[in-house]
């Protein structure tokens, strides 16, 4: 049915071969599991860049403000209203960088400074650089702080509720099916009404719903593992809860744990911008990226630069993180979607 | 014989992110009018993606042909367009596949599903259409299919499914019927139904069949041919009795090898070493080269060609080369080919056993699990004994609470009533941690999931080491590695697998990774939780091998669960038929095998296909019905014991029938 | 079926009653209400006081405050002397519902077409596009948006009005802005349970049959993909009540959104709370509606008449 090739077949060619040794080898060098989510994840280019980007504007958070001697509530009537105005940049003007306003008047030469400000100043003269920076600073704190506790109380919450089972999950269930009922933004506004805006009163009140969604995803992978044969083994060997929980629980819930966070972080940063919009965001003169979009709304037909600036970055940040957390699902379990 | 179908050369390739696999290496085969052609091999073998690409239903991308001829009717399929196949898929050339769960529309009634080919093809009205699917409901052996015909798929149980999967694909007389493991995901004794159907319908209409399995088993009962697949290729091909009684191919001298036969105790499996080749490099020469015993040097440099045996019959193996020395195949393989006496089978079932020790003894065991309303009697009063040194195997089909047997003795599950006596102290006590920590010591358990029973974060000297660590076995961390080396060498694998993670081996490394776990504490009992169901055949024969030497060398008691009787009784010294939750018969296996009592151990047996044509052209199965076992007139059957050791669970009347049966012998 | 939805509503009433509760006992610790107004002469504020009973005893205010909302009721507002809250919100909702339901249904049609056709395209240059402009919906927040719609379409273009509720070209760039986050959840969502579906065994098996991929698609594949949509439905309401808070203020539309942020900022506490109770029935009967729907719509849990 085939052809033999040309090759010559000889006699010693039928010599018996000694069989290789290997049938058992594996050739590829070890790597562990976080190493194949990096390597995965780093193949995923938008995440990839959204890491990047998140990378510069946490850097820009923490260092921006010191770039130059303003203050963030540093206020002068003198410099109010000023366009952004930045070196080299201001070559290309239709980039509108050039410390023009709207109507093509060059408010720095009307004004007579010659300081480039960056983003430009707000109404009361403020430098936005400062503000903004300051502002994203805030907000990615409030964000961080928010998601961390809703990381601790959802995992300790999520966690005992599926591990203890039988009359424990069912109580502790009853309740979160009455908490995801409420409507969080309600509860929020609320909390917030009684305690008044303050970065802590903020964080609080975001947290008080925003852990239920936590406890469920870490109830349901706890769940899900529990029935999984290692745990069962490591039962039948005997180990105690601790060991369980430690070595076998919480290494195999990382994944969705992560993953949760980095859709929790955008959530609580938009909730805070969402919260000064209606009124109930951080007093002046502190700020944060929403009370300065909320500000710069104001002025938006006259000075659109205000808005500008804390728009893009709030974007940035929110498209980053679900780039991020798109990617980590993807590297981290490639037939986990949803 | 008029050849329907003749493949030429095809080769599938996918590609990914790693590289071009090459699933499908060149394959060629025809299909006569009206005949059943087996196409068997282990999973990755290609032969899935050879029946899928014949009617070009590879996801394209990533898979795709890349060479070679279908020719069907005088045509080439491999040419013709999307739109061109569309007529041909479901009219000429129809399939079924594998899973009855999942291959039907969840959403959609099954009527409507069987309607659809036939509007799309014979342009029937919808009323004529509709009669058409109540006609085939019928044919395929549904009761009240007008009724049935408005049923959304999840009313019907897997085998019914799996019926109305079948009453699809020949809903329009297709000329080939390409069925891809039909009755993989089936019980026992579905699955004897589903290939009796099948049979019937091919009788009536006469389909040509592909019939994809990994079960010789079932190869022998309904193939007329059989072609052999390892690594994208087709390694032996011939009549179902040549390939059967005189195999070519050390590859299939080992799948042979690797089932136990039930006429007779073999004491070792035939294994084929290690595991099939990486196709995204496939190995230059023969790709089984490494895992044979009879490699010679041309295996490793030049590929071999197909060698005729006879007209019908060709292999592709050197050792069938005119030069090549002669190599006759493994003594074990006769028993394929010769049916054993009477006389032998009376001796070995005279042999006395001796008085053994009790090791373990099981009295009333119940596990019922509620949810919400209804209670599920998974267990429901059992009662056996398990002596030291032996395997007890425990069988039945899915759902009857085997499993659960297993893990409520070893306590994963709170017993809802009954004593498990462990060297005569009931373990279901509440005891202190220090005695209760000697117990899980003492008792280990091997999992059924190979992919599952491993942590994924953890690597395996740690996994392997974790009940010396929960029990303080090891001194020092150098005691515990030695320990560890010690044991993957034990179970067959190399020191240098200890800081791997699982996910870097395949299905049957995991599962002596399992086993290792286990022995390293040094258990006197292990409970096997159907450690072979998720293992191809010859990867079955290594875990079984090991578990028999395991057990020489270390005096170790097994209690054996599966589904699979043929492998349970190659193991076991005794065994127990489990039915909903009952233990219908016990009796020692060789016992259990020739003088089955209960109707429903007659009817398992009667259902397991053997690698063995003769004995599959003359089998009867025997039907068993549920009313007349359970419903003796009011009275509850319980277990009785008709002969020494041989327990069946019967009422009064039923005993001294059987009583008289025996008197007869 | 039945019993399932009765445990629904029973579920919804306890919901309904944890808020209502929740609501009076915190209005009860707020500080700064009007009547701390300095400028109200004492006898003005205890008359006050009379005339909204919040001179009694807590646990008598509280069993009036729940009947008066079961019979429909929320109080008085403070600030328009004297006006119904259920009044006020009659009043309001109407440009709401409006502005709701046309994002509502322009978001999903889009999404749902976005996301069929990127799932069926996957891994094309149209999957990419569908993709990148579903994440840009999904976190670009809908203010900015706004913003962006205002200053160019409205301010610098000049084609559609920016602000006020004058008739149907009003709505177009509220509705805009509403509807880019549906539209990027919907795709999203579809594509994801499209390209899943289209992976399961019943796809091949209609594939076999010689179906074409359109009713592959069609029969097969949308009415599988789209169940589990109804899930996000409850979710999606929610977005999109936080959405009307901003986008009513933003372009000035006269809605009950708009109505909440100018009672919040001038401590209106009645309408807060009847706007709240108000928002949370809302939400509670979307969900109640969507488990029932779940239930019609999938024959495995119509059939079975199971729990979940």
């Amino acid at each position: 049915m085939m052809i033999i090739n040309n090759k010559e077949i000889t006699d010693d060619l039928f010599q018996p071969a000694e069989l290789e040794k290997g049938s058992e080898d594996i050739s590829r060098p070890t790597i562990t599991y976080w190493q194949e989510v990096w390597k995965r994840f780093r193949k995923n280019k938008a995440a990839f860049t959204g890491l990047i980007l998140i990378s510069i504007i946490l850097v820009l958070a923490i260092f921006g403000p010191y770039a130059n001697e303003h203050g963030y509530d540093e206020q002068n009537l003198a410099r109010a209203n000023l366009p952004p105005k930045i070196p080299v940049l201001e070559q290309f003007s239709w980039l509108g960088l050039d410390g023009t306003d709207i109507q093509g008047v060059d408010r720095y030469k009307e004004n007579g400074i010659t300081e480039y400000f960056w983003f430009g100043t707000d109404n009361l003269g403020r430098d936005l650089w400062t503000r903004v920076w300051e502002g994203t600073r805030i907000s990615l704190y409030i964000a961080f702080l928010a998601a961390i506790i809703d990381l601790i109380i959802g995992v300790a919450y999520g966690g005992i509720s599926a591990y203890y089972g039988g009359k424990v999950d069912n109580i502790m269930q009853r309740i979160v099916e009455i908490l995801v009922g409420i409507p969080n933004l309600i509860v929020i506004i609320l909390l917030i009404l009684v305690l008044q805006p303050g970065i802590v009163s903020i964080t609080l009140a975001m947290v008080i719903t925003g852990w239920v969604g936590m406890a469920r995803i870490v109830r349901g992978q706890i769940l899900k593992l529990k029935e999984q044969e290692f745990v069962l083994a490591s039962k039948t060997l005997g180990s105690k809860d601790r060991r369980l929980i430690w070595k076998h629980l919480i290494p195999n819930t990382m994944g969705p744990i992560i993953i949760t966070t980095m859709f929790t972080i955008p959530t609580a940063i938009f909730t805070e911008a969402f919260l000064s919009f209606i009124g109930l965001g951080l007093q002046p003169p502190t700020a944060s990226l929403g009370t300065l979009i909320n500000d710069g709304y104001k002025l938006l037909r006259i000075y659109p630069h205000m808005l500008v600036f804390p728009s893009i970055i709030i974007s940035l940040i929110m498209i980053s993180f679900n780039l991020i957390g798109d990617g980590l699902r993807d590297a981290l379990d490639p037939k986990m979607r949803k | 014989m008029d050849k329907i179908l003749d493949v030429k050369n095809l080769q599938v390739s996918f590609d990914t992110y790693a590289g071009e696999v090459k699933a499908v290496r060149g394959v060629s085969f025809h299909l006569n009018k009206g005949e059943t052609l087996a196409i068997v091999g282990e999973s990755g073998s290609g032969k899935s993606v050879t029946s899928k690409s014949l009617m070009k239903l590879i996801p394209n991308p990533p898979g795709r042909i890349t060479g070679g001829e279908i020719i069907f009717e005088g045509k080439n399929l491999v040419n013709y367009t999307e739109k061109q196949m569309q007529k041909i898929r479901g009219s000429d050339i129809s399939m079924i596949f594998q899973d009855p769960m999942t291959s039907l529309n969840p959403t959609m009634t099954v009527g409507k599903q069987i309607m659809e080919s036939i509007i799309k093809h014979q342009k029937l009205p919808k009323k004529q259409a509709k009669e058409k699917a109540i006609e085939l409901l019928e044919m395929v052996g549904i009761i009240n299919a007008h009724k049935r015909l408005t049923a959304y798929p999840h009313q019907f149980s897997g085998g019914m499914r799996q019926r109305v999967v079948i009453a699809m694909a020949i809903s329009c007389n297709p000329k080939v019927l390409i069925a891809d493991e039909p009755t993989t995901a089936l019980d026992v004794t579905i699955q004897a139904q589903i290939l009796e159907l099948l049979k019937n319908l091919q009788k009536k209409m006469g389909t040509s069949i592909i019939f994809i399995t990994h079960d010789l088993g079932v190869v022998a009962n309904i193939a007329d041919r059989v072609a052999v697949m390892y690594a994208g290729k087709i390694v032996e091909i011939g009549k179902v009795d040549e390939i059967f009684y005189n195999p070519q191919h050390p590859y299939t001298w080992g799948l042979l090898g690797a089932m136990p036969n039930l006429n007779e105790d073999a004491e070792e499996l035939i294994t084929i070493p290690g595991s099939p080749p990486n196709l995204l490099n496939p190995p230059i020469g023969d790709a089984f080269a490494n895992r044979n015993k009879y490699a010679m040097k041309i295996d490793y440099q030049i590929e071999p060609p197909m060698f005729k045996v006879s007209d019908t019959h060709y292999a592709a193996t050197w050792l069938l080369h005119e030069k090549s020395p002669k190599v006759l195949p493994p003594d074990a393989l006769k028993k394929h080919r010769q049916v054993h006496s009477k006389e032998r089978k009376k001796e070995r079932l005279s042999k006395k056993r001796v008085k053994r020790e009790k090791l373990l003894e099981i009295k009333n065991l119940k596990q019922y699990f509620s949810s919400g309303s209804n209670v599920v009697k998974a267990v429901d009063g059992i009662s056996f004994e398990i002596f030291k040194g032996e395997t007890f195997g425990l069988v039945g089909e899915s759902g009857c609470g085997k499993s659960t047997t297993g893990r409520t003795i070893i306590r994963l599950y709170h017993a809802t009533e009954g004593e498990v006596l462990y060297n005569n102290v009931n373990i279901h006590d509440k005891k202190s941690s220090s005695e209760s920590q000697k117990l899980n010591q003492k008792i280990q358990m091997i999992f059924q999931d190979p992919y599952s029973s491993l942590n994924p974060r953890q690597t395996v000297a740690d996994i392997i080491a974790e009940g010396m660590d929960i029990h303080g076995l090891a001194a020092g961390k150098k005691e515990r590695l030695e320990k560890v080396y010690e044991l993957l060498e034990t179970v067959g694998l190399n020191r240098e697998h200890a800081n791997r993670y699982p996910h870097e081996f395949s299905g049957g490394q995991r599962q002596r990774i399992g086993i290792a776990r286990a022995l390293a504490v040094e258990p006197e009992f292990i409970i096997a939780d159907e450690p072979i169901s998720a293992l191809d055949v010859s990867i079955q024969a290594q875990v079984v091998n090991l578990m028999k030497k395991l057990q020489k060398e270390k005096g170790l008691t097994y209690l054996f669960i599966a589904h699979d009787l043929s492998m349970v009784k190659y193991i076991s010294d005794r065994i127990g038929v489990m039915y909903k939750g009952r233990i219908v018969e016990l009796a020692e296996s060789e016992e259990l095998y020739q003088n089955p009592l209960h109707p429903y151990t007659r009817s398992l047996l009667s259902a397991i296909p053997l690698p063995d044509p003769e004995t599959e052209k003359t089998r009867k199965r025997v039907k068993f019905d549920e009313k007349f076992v359970w419903n003796g007139n009011g009275e509850e059957p319980v277990l009785r014991e008709v002969k020494e050791g041989h327990w069946v669970s019967c009422t009064e009347q039923e005993f001294h029938d059987y009583k008289k049966h025996f008197d007869a012998i | 079926m039945g019993r399932y939805i009765f445990g629904r509503i029973g579920y919804m009433l306890i919901t309904f009653f944890v808020i209502a509760t929740f609501t009076f006992f915190l209005m009860q610790t707020l500080p700064g209400s009007p009547f701390n107004d300095e400028r109200l002469s004492e006898t003005q504020k205890e008359r006050l006081y009379e005339r909204y009973g919040l001179d009694e005893p807590v646990p008598i205010q509280y069993v009036k405050y729940m009947t008066n909302i079961f019979k429909g009721d929320f109080g008085v507002s403070f600030q328009y002397d004297g006006r119904a809250v259920s009044d006020i919100i009659g009043e309001r909702i109407g440009a709401s519902v409006v502005l709701g339901a046309q994002s509502l249904i322009f978001g999903c049609i889009i999404g749902l077409i976005l996301g069929i056709i990127a799932a069926i395209k996957h891994n094309t240059a149209i999957d990419y596009v569908a993709m990148v402009i579903a994440v840009i919906g999904l976190s670009v927040p809908n203010f900015v948006f706004a913003g962006l719609l205002q200053y160019w379409v409205g301010v610098k273009l000049q084609w559609l009005p920016v602000a006020f509720w004058e008739g149907f070209e009003y709505s177009i760039l509220p509705t805009i802005s509403l509807s880019v986050f549906v539209i990027a959840t919907i795709a999203r969502f579809i594509r994801t349970e499209m390209l899943e579906v289209l992976g399961q065994d019943y796809i091949v098996t209609a594939k076999a049959k010689g179906l074409n991929q359109f009713a592959i698609v069609m029969k097969h594949g949308i009415r599988n993909a789209a169940i589990p949509i109804i899930t996000i439905l409850g979710p999606m309401t929610v977005s999109l009540l936080t959405g009307t808070l901003v986008i009513e203020q933003i372009f000035s539309v006269p809605g009950l959104g708009e109505q909440f942020v100018k009672s919040i900022m001038t401590n209106d506490f009645p309408v807060i709370m009847g706007v709240t109770l108000f928002y949370s029935i809302l939400f509670i009967g979307v969900v109640l509606i969507v488990d029932i729907l779940y239930g019609v719509i999938d024959p495995r849990i119509r059939l079975s008449g199971g729990t979940k």
